[in-house]
């Protein structure tokens, strides 16, 4: 075809490009593209284990008959971790952005504190929340709570309610609420990331708008509103992505799905369960998505 | 007429003192600092208060236990069970293992998404970008979507069926070691990838491209520029995927419950610490808890100390990445 020589520097570099990426690629098919579809197929299989290697034998949609209509445990941790995944976003979300935007101001220490809140992602480990169970000592060390993943905090909303209660609010508000207080360890300890994305955002609005706000007699509260929220509303929707990603990486479905694979040896429904995971995942993200993408305002 | 001129001259004082001292504004201004030290201080309490409970709980004697005056500062301060604990978790050995296991899947990681991030940001080819955003959705899909293949793919490891054709048998048994691992870093497809990938990719695309053609004008070749030019120039990058993709290794477990299941590492340790301590064998619910509070704190502290050392390269790589699209 070509000489070598005789190559552009565009192709030269395309080729190149190829090359780059090429290990990613050969991962990409092998432990991406084929195990995906294998295990698609294997979710309409009885798999068993042989010596050497496995056998498949064809079973219909069993496999999914037995994941919605039989299995008592599936369905419901799945809409609890939605449920929890829907309960926690808007209060991870809002508590990130509060938060970014007090650390995004200048005071004495501040690099201090953006380590201290951002220790939970480094120390975050399923591990630790899991041995936290059975931890009888913590909860007499203050009157310690403990929330549903075992972790311990000294807070509770012990005056809250009823004040809320005697204000007038309706009772499920009030414990939504109370509910984000008891929480406050969990949700403070899944923001860390969308704290620092959204410090990021803020640190890259240019401060002029700012003054010709200030100028025009804008209150703090204003520029806040008319401001900051549109420029960093992109990255409500990076946050929202990454909370929800977040939220299902780890949870009491996922631990059923390995469960099910490795001590059941049910590998056929193990993968059914996944796909039906998988499904609802996307349909959640890609729902979210575009109710967000619609009101985000893009500034050039 | 003298009165309206003292009333006068009082009122410009007044007018002259509250411009130049403006307490209303000052006011607002300290309340607003005091607030907003209490809400910092509040959030950062929240976060330390279970590693302080931790660290008060590991150090203290057993009799302090049933002590209902000692709350957060042990009477009988003791290593005891640190020692103890660490003999359950054969800590030594699990941490050195973690260790050569996050070491080599995050520079295996850094080498193959540095490539990608590269050939993503400056190389461009026909469909380079539709394979991008195919980078992006593999952070979407989880990782138990796929875990039944992939457990039976490294069970009955082979490359598209060349070990059979040679061999007959149905490919190599590599679990129970770190191969699995080694090999999906070096592919660029192991934990979170995806996002090392894009950020490097960031990264490259806000260098200057002046130094590229500067060094292909010297006569260096694509390769070599990347090697000589562009690596040097992505210290921050590096540091951060390199810290990101060892902490999120050290702390997976995940992973290391489908590919390893029996090696002696730590996230594997902490998980049976439960079942050796049942209060039976230890004496004890009391006893149980002490022991489970020091094994976190022992499970935290290695990556706690690399954190006192690197928070700062932490906080500023993800704030340099440009998340911000």
């Amino acid at each position: 075809m070509w000489k070598r020589g005789t190559l552009s520097l565009e192709r030269k570099k395309a080729m190149y490009g190829i090359l780059f990426i090429s290990p990613w690629l050969l991962g990409f098919i092998l432990l991406m593209v084929i195990p995906f579809f294998q295990s698609l197929l294997f979710s309409f299989h009885k798999l068993s284990l042989t010596s050497d290697g496995y056998t498949l034998e064809n079973v219909g949609f069993a496999n999914y008959h037995n994941v919605f209509f039989v299995d008592p445990w599936f369905i419901r941790s799945l809409t609890e971790a939605v449920s929890n995944m829907a309960l926690n976003l808007p209060l991870i979300i809002f508590f990130s952005l509060f938060t970014a935007t007090l650390l995004s101001q200048k005071f004495r220490g501040r690099m201090f504190a953006r380590a201290i809140i951002f220790l939970p992602v480094v120390l975050a480990s399923g591990v630790i929340a899991k041995l936290d169970n059975g931890n009888f000592l913590a909860q007499f060390i203050g009157s310690a709570t403990s929330d549903l993943e075992g972790n311990y905090s000294g807070l509770k909303s012990v005056e809250l309610r009823p004040l809320l209660l005697q204000a007038g609010m309706s009772i499920e508000v009030v414990n939504y609420l109370t509910g984000a207080v008891d929480r406050i360890y969990q949700i403070i300890s899944k923001s860390g990331v969308q704290i620092l994305i959204f410090l990021a955002g803020l640190q890259s609005i240019s401060p002029s708008l700012y003054e010709a706000a200030k100028i025009e007699g804008a209150t703090g509260y204003e520029a806040f509103w008319k401001i900051t929220f549109p420029m960093i509303s992109p990255l409500l929707l990076t946050n929202t992505i990454y909370t929800i990603i977040d939220s299902f990486y780890n949870n009491g479905v996922t631990q059923m799905i390995q469960d099910t694979a490795f001590t059941r040896l049910d590998f056929g429904i193990s993968a059914a369960m996944s796909w039906v995971y998988f499904v609802i995942i996307s349909a959640i993200l890609g729902v979210s998505t575009y109710l967000i993408s619609k009101r985000v305002f893009y500034y050039d | 007429m003298k009165v309206f001129g003292v009333v006068n001259a009082t009122a410009q004082a007044a007018v002259h003192w509250y411009n130049r001292y403006n307490p209303v504004e000052k006011a607002k201004h300290w309340l607003w600092v005091i607030t907003r030290t209490v809400l910092i201080f509040g959030i950062c309490f929240i976060i330390l208060y279970p590693i302080l409970t931790k660290i008060s709980i590991a150090l203290r004697d057993k009799q302090d236990m049933f002590d209902a005056t000692v709350v957060w500062i042990p009477r009988h301060f003791t290593l005891e069970n640190l020692e103890t604990v660490i003999g359950y978790l054969k800590y030594y050995e699990s941490v050195t293992n973690t260790l050569w296991l996050s070491l080599g899947t995050s520079i295996l990681q850094l080498i193959s998404c540095a490539l990608a991030g590269y050939g993503f940001a400056r190389l461009k080819f026909w469909g380079s970008q539709y394979l991008f955003a195919i980078v992006i959705l593999t952070i979407v899909v989880p990782p138990q979507t796929i875990m039944v293949p992939t457990y039976l793919h490294y069970r009955f490891f082979d490359v598209f069926g060349i070990y059979e054709m040679f061999t007959g048998n149905r490919g190599v048994n590599l679990l129970e070691s770190f191969w699995p691992f080694f090999i999906s870093s070096a592919m660029a497809s192991g934990l979170k990838n995806g996002l090392y990938i894009f950020i490097f990719r960031q990264f490259f695309r806000s260098l200057p491209k002046e130094l590229e053609e500067a060094a292909y004008v010297d006569g260096a070749g694509v390769f070599k520029t990347f090697a000589r030019v562009m690596l040097p120039n992505s210290v921050p990058a590096i540091a951060t995927v390199m810290l990101f993709s060892f902490i999120w290794q050290w702390n997976d477990s995940y992973f290391v419950n489908l590919f390893a299941p029996n090696a002696t590492l730590l996230a594997r340790s902490l998980d049976l610490l439960p079942g050796v301590i049942r209060p039976e064998y230890v004496g004890g619910v009391s006893h149980t808890s002490l022991y489970l509070n020091t094994g976190m704190l022992l499970g935290i502290l290695p990556i706690f100390i690399l954190y006192l050392f690197a928070q700062k390269y932490f906080i500023q790589g993800v704030e340099r990445t440009g998340v911000v699209e």
